[in-house]
């Protein structure tokens, strides 16, 4: 059997959305797949741009280190713009 | 356990909505540190494909959404019986772009099932040496055009019955995939139902069709929900990991309650004499289907069983020279992009 | 020379009609949306035409086959012989048919046509696609390659009518995909016709036979 490879579709949705993650399929090249994706991913308009990426070209974090790549932005509240109190009547900051 | 609340098509949509919302905020409320499998299933979050999960939990997904997916593909052959002999072009055009939604149905879930580590070809191999089951109700032959009424209203309407509790299933993959399907699927039930009132208010040939296929579809529907719930194997499991929210016999209840009024609206009947309200229980009692004929059409013996794997077979093997020749000409580009960088490199 | 509405309707309904027979018989399940697709938009546009000529239903459900208008090419099996259903086959005959479309609609667009204006938009993603798998179908394996240059050859010859009055234009879209499928140009020879004038091939009454079948068994009635 023959097996062709899996891609990973995302569709930015709107102008000035991000692409999101939609589903996946098989083709066998990257046109195809494309062409696939606008077929079954945006049969009712659900998209103005389609990006596919091979599916084996990802390299995603595992669960195993979930702690020592998330956890450490948790103590970081400092990066956040509710951290700091400003002084009564100060505006456009 | 929880009783399903009578809906319409409307309702259910909004339960599909409601389901969609609750994923987002339930994602939003975090989890302390490392939650357990059993942790993030108890505070209704979702399991994600790399998430340590037990391996009854990952083959009992991977056996269902196969299932399911298959029962798209197979079901667009009952349908696809008909597109070329649709009576108008706009139910031709309806028709079409509903068995062409069966496909991408199928692919949504197919893509489910991958992220659990299962391939594509596995689950196509699976199907094809039957091994894997589709839903039983695709072995009936659409005999009339008033059939793809009927399979709207009665056959896509269990399925959404069954399908919008599976918007909550615990697998995010699937849940998403769920939510998709079901928003896409309201359109089908509701054109079936229109397609069959026209014929029920038309002449007396179209409504004797209608009529007659009311009659041919309304057990087998009812046989959608499975075997009673006193036999089903799988169930209690399913529910504890929140794969499944209710039993098969409260689904096939809420069907029924849904349908009656619908009937009475058709003006058509629905073939069971011992059909009526119950005060006290607050349903309609009815005749249960026939699961002997269930079990014996899931086992292969329905009146379709050998020629709807056979066309399957077909267009899988018939197709095969053509995915050979994609795949040697990706070969191929891909060699002579790796050539044409190594001559840039010297 | 401008085609009439009625042999443009009549291209795209029975296109429509050939290509619906590939519903859940496609490669792979990726290609039968796709097709399916194709269908729905040649459907689209023979409705369209057909509402602007008169009663869409009546027109595609009463005719006989000697009314219809369509080139003979649309009306071909998908292979030599009746129920075939080859993709390669079906992929020459898209790739020769949506050049021919997309000419003939951008011409129309470009003079203010509203249905053309939609339609060339479907026609271009229908030759691109046609051209997609004609080019991996030509260039694919050995076997691939001898059944596409089969198909090539012999559709050819309906050629000439589709592209009436375009044929210049439509070897300057359809020679380069040859090319790069590293197929042969077929030779020109035979020239059928007689679609334009309602002189068709046998194909077309059986494809009409399946179509209306239903709807004339029940005159007068509403679906």
């Amino acid at each position: 059997m023959t097996s062709e490879p899996l891609w990973e579709v995302f569709v930015r949705p709107r102008r000035g959305l991000s692409h999101t993650h939609v589903g996946s399929l098989h083709a066998p090249d990257a046109r195809l797949a494309l062409r696939h994706a606008r077929d079954l991913y945006t049969r009712r308009q659900e998209g103005v741009s389609i990006w596919v990426v091979p599916a084996a070209e990802i390299t995603a974090s595992s669960p195993d280190e979930k702690d020592s790549f998330f956890d450490p932005a948790a103590d970081k509240i400092y990066r956040h713009p509710t951290f700091y109190e400003l002084p009564e009547g100060v505006q456009h900051l | 356990m929880e009783t399903p609340d009578v809906h319409g098509a409307d309702g259910l949509l909004g339960e599909v909505e409601e389901a969609e919302a609750d994923l987002r905020s339930a994602a939003s409320r975090d989890l302390e540190g490392t939650a357990s499998f059993e942790a993030i299933v108890a505070a209704d979050q979702k399991i994600e494909p790399r998430d340590v999960m037990p391996e009854a939990y990952r083959k009992g997904l991977i056996r269902q959404i196969a299932q399911h997916a298959h029962s798209e593909i197979i079901g667009m052959q009952p349908e696809g019986n008909w597109i070329t002999r649709a009576p108008s072009l706009r139910r031709k055009a309806i028709l079409l772009a509903k068995v062409q939604d069966e496909a991408g149905h199928g692919l949504y879930l197919y893509a489910a099932a991958e992220t659990l580590g299962v391939t594509r070809d596995e689950l196509t191999e699976a199907l094809l040496n039957g091994r894997q089951k589709y839903s039983s109700i695709f072995n009936y032959p659409t005999l009339t055009w008033a059939d793809m009424g009927a399979i709207g209203w009665l056959v896509d309407g269990a399925a959404i019955v069954n399908q919008v509790p599976l918007c909550r299933c615990s697998y995010g993959p699937y849940a998403r995939a769920m939510i998709r399907v079901c928003k896409e699927e309201s359109f089908h039930q509701r054109q079936g139902y229109q397609s069959l009132y026209v014929l029920a208010n038309g002449s007396p040939a179209q409504r004797a069709m209608a009529q007659d296929a009311v009659d041919r579809w309304w057990y087998p529907s009812l046989a959608m929900f499975g075997p009673p719930d006193t036999e089903s194997t799988h169930s209690a499991q399913s529910m504890e990991w929140k794969i499944k929210r209710f039993s098969n016999d409260d689904l096939r209840q809420r069907f029924v309650d849904m349908c009656v009024p619908q009937a009475e609206i058709l003006g058509l009947t629905l073939p069971d004499p011992d059909l009526r309200w119950n005060e006290e229980r607050g349903h309609y009692d009815f005749t249960q289907p026939d699961f002997e004929e269930l079990m014996r059409v899931v086992k292969g013996d329905g009146p379709c069983n050998r020629q709807r794997m056979t066309h399957r077979r077909r267009a899988h093997s018939d197709g095969a020279w053509v995915r050979e020749a994609a795949q040697a000409y990706a070969e191929k580009a891909r060699a002579a992009k790796g050539a044409s960088r190594e001559e840039v490199m010297a | 020379m401008t085609p009439q509405p009625i042999e443009l309707a009549d291209d795209a309904l029975v296109a429509a009609q050939r290509l619906s027979e590939w519903v859940s018989r496609a490669p792979t399940l990726e290609e039968d949306v796709a097709l399916a697709n194709i269908a729905l938009d040649q459907l689209g546009v023979a409705r369209l035409l057909l509402q602007s000529i008169g009663d869409e239903d009546e027109l595609a459900y009463r005719r006989g086959d000697a009314d219809f208008r369509n080139c003979l090419l649309v009306e071909l099996p998908f292979g030599r012989s009746r129920g075939d259903l080859d993709f390669g086959w079906t992929m020459a005959w898209l790739l020769y048919l949506a050049a021919a479309q997309h000419l003939r609609y951008a011409d129309l667009a470009e003079a203010g046509d509203g249905i053309a204006a939609k339609a060339v938009k479907e026609s271009a993603y229908h030759l691109d696609h046609a051209s997609q798998w004609t080019v991996r179908l030509g260039d694919g394996t050995a076997e691939s390659r001898q059944r596409m240059q089969e198909a090539v050859d012999e559709i050819w010859p309906y050629t000439h009518e589709l592209t009436e009055g375009i044929r210049e234009r439509w070897l300057a879209v359809v020679e380069p995909v040859l090319k790069e499928a590293t197929l042969t140009r077929p030779q020109d020879g035979w020239k059928p016709d007689g679609g334009r004038k309602g002189l068709h091939t046998e194909h077309l009454s059986y494809l009409l036979a399946e179509m209306q079948a239903l709807h004339r068994a029940h005159p007068g009635v509403t679906w």
